[in-house]
């Protein structure tokens, strides 16, 4: 694909069919995993009862899913501060079902406007906000997995397990970037004026 | 459509007494992180926090070369939605009280 494009309040790329197979495998899978998180959910009798929903208060043991659900505190690996790791654990357990609600949220809505064959995608600027969550989640967990740097070479060596799923993480970040500029105007530069002192 | 306007932008520089750090308990930071680009991460502060693009663009480029920046600061309540909102947007955040 080239560059995303403005039309008005629209937003346009054409992406050919393997690079739509590409991101919407990859959308998908992040989206899966995401779900088969959010199946781990205590489903108690109080939760039945008061219809709210609680994740576990343990951050997921995977380093992928690990990075897109954050902990809310900064806990020192080696000696973590018992009141911390409960706040932490407390703060998860409120936050993390609608955290998983919101991604799966971005990735189904590339999942509807990118049609699986390739072809002209058309977003309005909602649907693209959606895509650039989708495409960050997406570069955060290949990145994890690819255990990328800040400067990560274009190639890496070809005896490298990772060598070639490297260009398809430096192609998402060229989606993304793409996407960053053709919206960026949308925003005023000054900021609003009550929030910005 | 927006229309690019030029305009002359106030360089504040950004201290912890204009976030008020100093009447409130909690305090918002960002981690820098290999992947995230430093584009979106600016388009992130001005998007959630209605940030000017030069006060973004100041914290994305803390974040990016000290490691770390507090982007916003108040009550546990407001510190702890501006950590979820960084979170659905991909960013490494993390709340903290002042010490």
């Amino acid at each position: 694909m080239k560059h995303w494009t403005r039309e008005g309040d629209r937003v346009v790329a054409v992406l050919d069919r393997q690079e739509a197979a590409v991101l919407r495998g990859m959308v998908g899978q992040v989206k899966d995993m995401l779900m088969a998180r959010g199946s781990e959910m205590p489903q108690d009798e109080l939760s039945a009862l008061t219809g709210i929903r609680t994740a576990p208060a343990t951050p997921p043991d995977d380093p992928i899913l690990g990075r897109l659900l954050p902990d809310f505190f900064r806990l020192d690996p080696d000696a973590p501060d018992p009141q911390e790791v409960d706040s932490a654990g407390a703060l998860r357990s409120v936050h993390e079902p609608q955290l998983i609600d919101l991604k799966t949220g971005v990735a189904a809505v590339v999942l509807d406007t990118c049609p699986s064959q390739g072809g002209l995608v058309r977003l309005t600027l909602e649907q693209s906000e959606s895509w650039l969550s989708a495409l960050n989640d997406v570069r955060l967990a290949l990145g994890t997995a690819l255990d990328v740097t800040e400067d990560m070479p274009d190639e890496l060596p070809v005896e490298d397990p990772r060598s070639a799923h490297l260009g398809v993480y430096h192609w998402l970040t060229f989606v993304q970037e793409s996407l960053v500029e053709a919206m960026m105007s949308s925003l005023p530069e000054d900021g609003e004026p009550d929030r910005d002192a | 459509m927006t229309t690019p306007v030029e305009q002359e932008s106030t360089q504040a520089e950004f201290t912890g007494a204009e976030l008020g750090v100093e009447d409130t308990p909690w305090q918002t930071v960002v981690w820098n992180d290999p992947v995230n680009l430093m584009s979106y991460v600016t388009y992130v502060f001005q998007k959630l926090f209605g940030y000017s693009r030069d006060k973004a663009t100041k914290l994305m480029l803390d974040v990016h070369h000290k490691g770390r920046a507090i982007v916003s600061s108040g009550s546990k309540d407001k510190v702890e939605g501006d950590v979820a909102k960084l979170h659905a947007a991909g960013l490494w955040a993390t709340m903290q009280r002042v010490s």
